[in-house]
């Protein structure tokens, strides 16, 4: 994330622009929008209030369309490797578009809102590869329509639940990654019971038009305060979850990023999606390298790109993500490493500014999920 | 009364009996946001002027510290390494980084004074 130069201009901007410049919001650009990168309490205040309270996060820059049509989920599963048949109306599911060597086009989530319409989340760097990838590889029997004038909101947070409520006393009994069409604060939203902070949460996507009265009346309870992607980016590291162009891209594989548990079991048997080939073999007889949880022994962060040696001195890897943890009050990262090193407890040894770090390979997530089960 | 100078890379120099004091200026550490770690410079390096000293690493990045003067750095702050976020509560008291017994005391002369600082600062 860079800070906004006076380029500023040719960013896009988010329906919120306005809402998060007047919270204080320290705008940067992301994947081509100013987004606020945290606000005046700091990053670290904001991704503790997630973990106690509850946080808006505006992800607007995410993309978002539907699938028309009854044979979308057929359609949908010769580019993924997910079970999208068994996905049923109200359910939401992770997904992955593969490529023909088995590595990661981008990661998704997919909501089944009905018979007849699945609603995609995509990265907002990857959002314009993966429609015209859709468009290319899609059937004439479904129709791909991108949503862009839709804002999408995370409420996140062990309290997410009880403020949400107070809107639609609904969402109460949405289960985790359940999917609903409601109306909040009188806007008609898909609303799921998902996120990418660990917490219990929601993902609230929403008519542009609508995006600021609901941000402002979901902000005026008093559990609710603004975080940005700072915050956003420290919660999902503590939870062990990958982010897009760092910790997965085109050259990694499913099996190697710890992904496997999202390729079903019908299409593993069937081996009918991209990159079958590649993943069937790596599933039969392991990654040569897999993605693992790293705690450091010492505060210094060890950030993207960082080396990993082994203990004997033998080059074991690379970081992929890494930086402070304010749940641990550590730093933590993730990272790729040979297959002999996966274990919990191995010791490791991290390349910064020309120093050995010491480090060892960790479980994910680094703090436990709560999401409501 | 210590004299106080700036540099463009926003640190500040408190001179104060021939030794000079080190920090990041205010300016400086809200740019960077919640700082969670601080490396300095062993007491006793002997120091080039502009010479990368010390890192802070906030949440988002790492930034390298460059020594202001030429020197030899006589004392580090412990509180600062066990606290990091000194340096955002007090960036320009207890948040100070390292002292050092410059080479040529003349040459705190060709830093910015206040008034020069503060008039760089309008121009970022």
């Amino acid at each position: 994330m860079t800070p906004l130069s006076p380029s500023e201009d040719s960013l896009d901007t988010v329906p919120l622009d306005a809402l998060h410049r007047a919270a204080g919001g320290r705008m940067v650009a992301f994947a081509g929008y100013a987004m606020p990168v945290q606000y005046a309490e700091g990053i670290i205040a904001e991704h503790r209030h997630c973990r106690a309270r509850a946080s808006l996060f505006d992800v607007s820059h995410m993309g978002q369309a539907l699938l028309h049509g009854e044979a979308a989920a057929a359609a949908l599963e010769r580019l993924v490797p997910a079970d999208l048949l068994g996905l049923p109306p109200g359910r939401q599911r992770y997904a992955l578009l593969t490529n023909e060597v088995g590595g990661i086009i981008d990661d998704l989530m997919v909501a089944r809102l009905d018979a007849g319409r699945l609603l995609l989340v995509l990265n907002a760097s990857r959002k314009q590869v993966d429609l015209a990838h859709l468009a290319a590889g899609l059937p004439q029997t479904v129709q791909l329509e991108p949503l862009a004038a839709r804002a999408l909101l995370a409420l996140q947070g062990p309290e997410a639940a009880a403020v949400l409520a107070r809107l639609a006393p609904e969402v109460a009994a949405l289960p985790f990654l359940g999917v609903a069409t409601l109306s909040l604060a009188g806007a008609a939203c898909f609303v799921s019971r998902s996120g990418y902070t660990g917490e219990d949460g929601f993902e609230i996507s929403c008519p542009a038009e609508r995006a600021e009265a609901l941000a402002r009346r979901l902000l005026a309870e008093p559990e609710v305060a603004l975080a940005g992607l700072g915050a956003r980016d420290s919660l999902r590291l503590e939870a062990g979850l990958c982010l897009y162009g760092q910790d997965i891209d085109e050259l990694t594989t499913p099996v190697e990023a710890g992904l496997a548990w999202s390729i079903g079991k019908r299409r593993r048997e069937a081996a009918d999606f991209p990159g079958a080939t590649v993943i069937r073999d790596q599933l039969a007889h392991g990654p040569t390298r897999r993605r693992v949880g790293l705690r450091l022994e010492g505060r210094a962060p060890a950030r993207a790109g960082a080396e990993i040696v082994a203990a004997d001195g033998t080059m074991a890897g690379a970081v992929t993500s890494g930086g402070f943890s304010p749940s641990l009050n550590a730093s933590i990262a993730m990272g790729y490493v040979r297959r002999d090193l996966v274990q919990p407890g191995t010791n490791l040894m991290l390349r910064v500014r020309e120093r050995l770090l010491p480090a060892a390979v960790h479980p994910l997530p680094f703090v436990p999920h709560r999401y409501s089960r | 009364m210590p004299e106080l100078r700036f540099t463009k890379d926003h640190e500040w120099i408190s001179l104060d009996d021939g030794i000079a004091t080190i920090g990041i200026t205010a300016h400086a550490q809200e740019a960077l946001g919640d700082v969670v770690f601080v490396e300095l410079p062993e007491a006793g390096r002997v120091l080039a002027s502009g010479e990368a000293c010390a890192v802070v690493e906030s949440v988002k990045a790492a930034s390298d510290i460059y020594a202001p003067l030429a020197g030899r750095v006589v004392e580090t702050n412990p509180a600062l390494v066990e606290d990091p976020a000194l340096v955002n509560r007090a960036p320009q008291a207890e948040g100070w980084f390292f002292r050092l017994a410059p080479d040529d005391l003349a040459a705190l002369a060709g830093l910015l004074d206040a008034a020069d600082y503060a008039a760089f600062l309008e121009t970022l």
